[in-house]
């Protein structure tokens, strides 16, 4: 599916570097956004991830580097000359036009005739479900409304690449839910290439096609959700997408690590050498009492001894604590059996987990 | 709580009494039919100031010099004063907090200051200045502006930065979003501004008569006639200036109240 990058992509970064006087919001980002790719950029605030987005949008020039659209390099372009439109986290709709004539805005400023433009905002319009909304004002709107009007605003230019800034950002949950689905739907349909901004990793992993994660005005890795949550790159994405165990320890050998307190597990350690910490996640691991021959039998397995600490019954799953000698273990257990078979607090377990579902990460001393 | 509210009522109409007797005064007496110079007395009712406003030499004459320096520097200062306030919003420039804090200053001098160091100013320069209309002018745009700038800048504050960067986005040059998105959201406050600054121009007096030299707005004339006349024809106009006033200010009020029912009614 992913174009190889000798085919020209719709949106290009070549080490862009965003200073705002002494502080780097930016600091050196290179990525490639391929032709009908739904891509998010994803991490917390203060990133640059929507700094990224203006930048490619026209309202921030990069320091450096170069942005290019297709095969035109935009940098220096005003945002009326590039052929981008933007979904604002605020909306911006014009208070004191209507619906209509918000939505027409962009096919007047392209001097649109005026029989096309009437059907295609009417077209748009439909899309987002709001048909019957042309006339109204956007304060007599829900929230939900105004979103969709802002993004039928943009979407009827049919620029080559959809811009949008923390869109569902104002929502209530119910709705964001809904309105991911929808967007989602809507970029299939339209097919146009979807650059987004986000915070919220449930939401970019349920859109989403590729994921850039951002920490620091960097990206710390980029690629599939899935790719993403089974095998993390860094520290930092392990714990920011999705909840992660780290246990120290030290490269042992070609797929060993030595943990801290002397158990060897193994682990694709792709080439790092030295002190690591190894992941695993919560529902990746299986918790029976100590000394059970059903459990940590699956030949290969990495084991790991402990005490319940806690359990918490959360529907889906238990959540068990356990007191580990490298620290806490969280373990997600699944209810098959209405969560009967869960050890209680204060009894010895042993936790098991495969080594294909453990990754290997450098130790982040200054993890959050 | 009964008594309390009759209490706050009853003070609340003697405050508004105290405040329209005087205007009620002046309003009678353009019906006076005084005899004599002066109309301080009450003679008789007539029509006739009414219908012959303009009988008092120069009368006429300052009143269409009032509105021609009311309606030039309010135009003016609106216009100078929405683009400093645009500045001083959109722009960081270096003496921008100082400018914010030095647009206050002609609306906290004292105007007998003003106006003496105005025709100070203008008589140094008598090669650029004649004392006149012109001067008038000038320091008539010069009080207006700050009161714009208030006013517009209180709006633009208040203002969706977003809405500009859309209107960009969305293929508008920086003119036509100024065009369409930004001056349409700021008339309002523009206008406020401006019928603000033309009472303020209107009314004034004090700066006026020390930059007038020759010319005549119509404070000036009722002051220098007030000395050997009161032709009962000022309060006429004055009366005519009030009402004036008053329908604009209703008109607004009007407006406002139907265009916010009209936006919630549909909701």
């Amino acid at each position: 599916m992913v174009e190889t990058s000798t085919a020209t992509a719709d949106v290009t970064l070549e080490s862009v570097v965003k200073r705002f006087d002494d502080t780097v919001a930016v600091d050196g980002i290179s990525l490639e956004v391929p032709h009908g790719a739904f891509f998010a950029l994803l991490g917390p605030s203060g990133c640059g991830k929507t700094t990224t987005l203006r930048m490619i949008g026209g309202f921030e020039e990069p320091t450096e580097g170069r942005i290019m659209l297709g095969d035109e390099d935009v940098v220096g372009l005003p945002p009326y000359k590039r052929d981008v439109n933007t979904v604002f986290q605020s909306y911006a709709l014009f208070p004191h036009m209507t619906i209509a004539e918000n939505v027409s805005f962009g096919l007047e400023r392209r001097k649109v005739a005026r029989s096309e433009l009437k059907g295609r905002v009417r077209e748009i319009l439909e899309l987002v479900g709001l048909g019957q909304f042309g006339s109204r004002k956007p304060r007599q709107l829900s929230g939900g409304q105004q979103q969709r009007v802002a993004l039928a605003r943009a979407l009827v230019n049919h620029p080559r690449v959809l811009l949008l800034d923390e869109p569902l950002g104002a929502l209530d949950l119910k709705l964001r839910k809904q309105m991911q689905l929808e967007l989602k739907r809507i970029q299939h349909e339209v097919g146009i290439t979807f650059v987004h901004v986000t915070h919220d990793q449930e939401e970019a992993m349920t859109m989403a096609d590729t994921i850039a994660v951002m920490n620091r005005g960097r990206i710390e890795q980029l690629g599939p959700p899935q790719d993403l949550y089974e095998q993390p790159g860094t520290a930092f994405v392990a714990g920011f997408l999705g909840v992660s165990n780290l246990l120290p320890g030290v490269i042992e050998g070609p797929n060993a690590v030595r943990l801290d307190d002397g158990t060897i597990v193994s682990a694709h350690v792709s080439g790092r050498s030295g002190a690591v910490a190894v992941g695993v996640r919560p529902e990746k691991i299986a918790i029976g009492p100590a000394g059970d021959p059903a459990i940590g039998a699956a030949r290969g397995s990495n084991v790991l001894a402990g005490t319940v600490s806690e359990t918490a019954y959360i529907g889906v799953a238990t959540e068990v604590v356990v007191e580990t000698q490298l620290g806490v273990v969280h373990v997600f257990a699944q209810n098959i059996d209405s969560g009967r078979t869960i050890p209680p607090p204060r009894s010895s377990v042993t936790l098991t987990w495969s080594p294909e579902s453990t990754f290997v990460v450098d130790r982040d001393d200054s993890a959050d | 709580m009964r008594v309390k509210h009759h209490l706050l009522t009853t003070y609340a109409m003697l405050v508004i009494g105290y405040l329209m007797l005087p205007i009620a005064v002046v309003i009678l007496f353009s019906f006076n039919e005084p005899e004599g110079r002066f109309n301080y007395v009450w003679q008789g009712f007539t029509f006739d100031n009414w219908a012959n406003w303009d009988a008092p030499i120069g009368l006429r004459e300052s009143m269409i010099t009032s509105l021609e320096i009311g309606v030039l520097s309010t135009v003016v200062a609106t216009i100078l004063g929405t683009m400093i306030a645009l500045a001083i919003v959109r722009h960081h420039f270096r003496g921008r907090a100082s400018s914010n804090v030095l647009v206050f200053l002609p609306m906290s001098t004292p105007e007998i200051v003003l106006g003496a160091s105005l025709l100070a100013l203008f008589i140094q320069q008598t090669g650029i200045f004649v004392i006149g209309f012109w001067t008038i002018f000038i320091a008539h745009v010069m009080f207006i502006v700050s009161y714009i700038v208030v006013t517009v800048k209180a709006r633009l504050i208040g203002f969706d930065r977003h809405l500009e960067e859309a209107a960009a986005d969305l293929g508008a040059d920086e003119l036509t979003t100024f065009r369409k998105v930004t001056f349409p959201l700021i008339a309002p406050a523009m206008l406020a501004a401006s019928l603000l600054g033309f009472a303020l121009s209107i009314d004034d007096f004090v700066i006026t008569y020390f930059v007038a030299g020759g010319e005549q707005t119509f404070p000036v004339y009722v002051w220098g006639i007030a000395r050997v006349a009161t032709p009962p024809q000022v309060n006429v106009v004055a009366s005519a200036i009030f009402l004036v006033a008053i329908a604009v200010a209703l008109g607004n009020v009007l407006w406002q109240y139907r265009s916010s029912r009209r936006q919630r009614g549909a909701a």
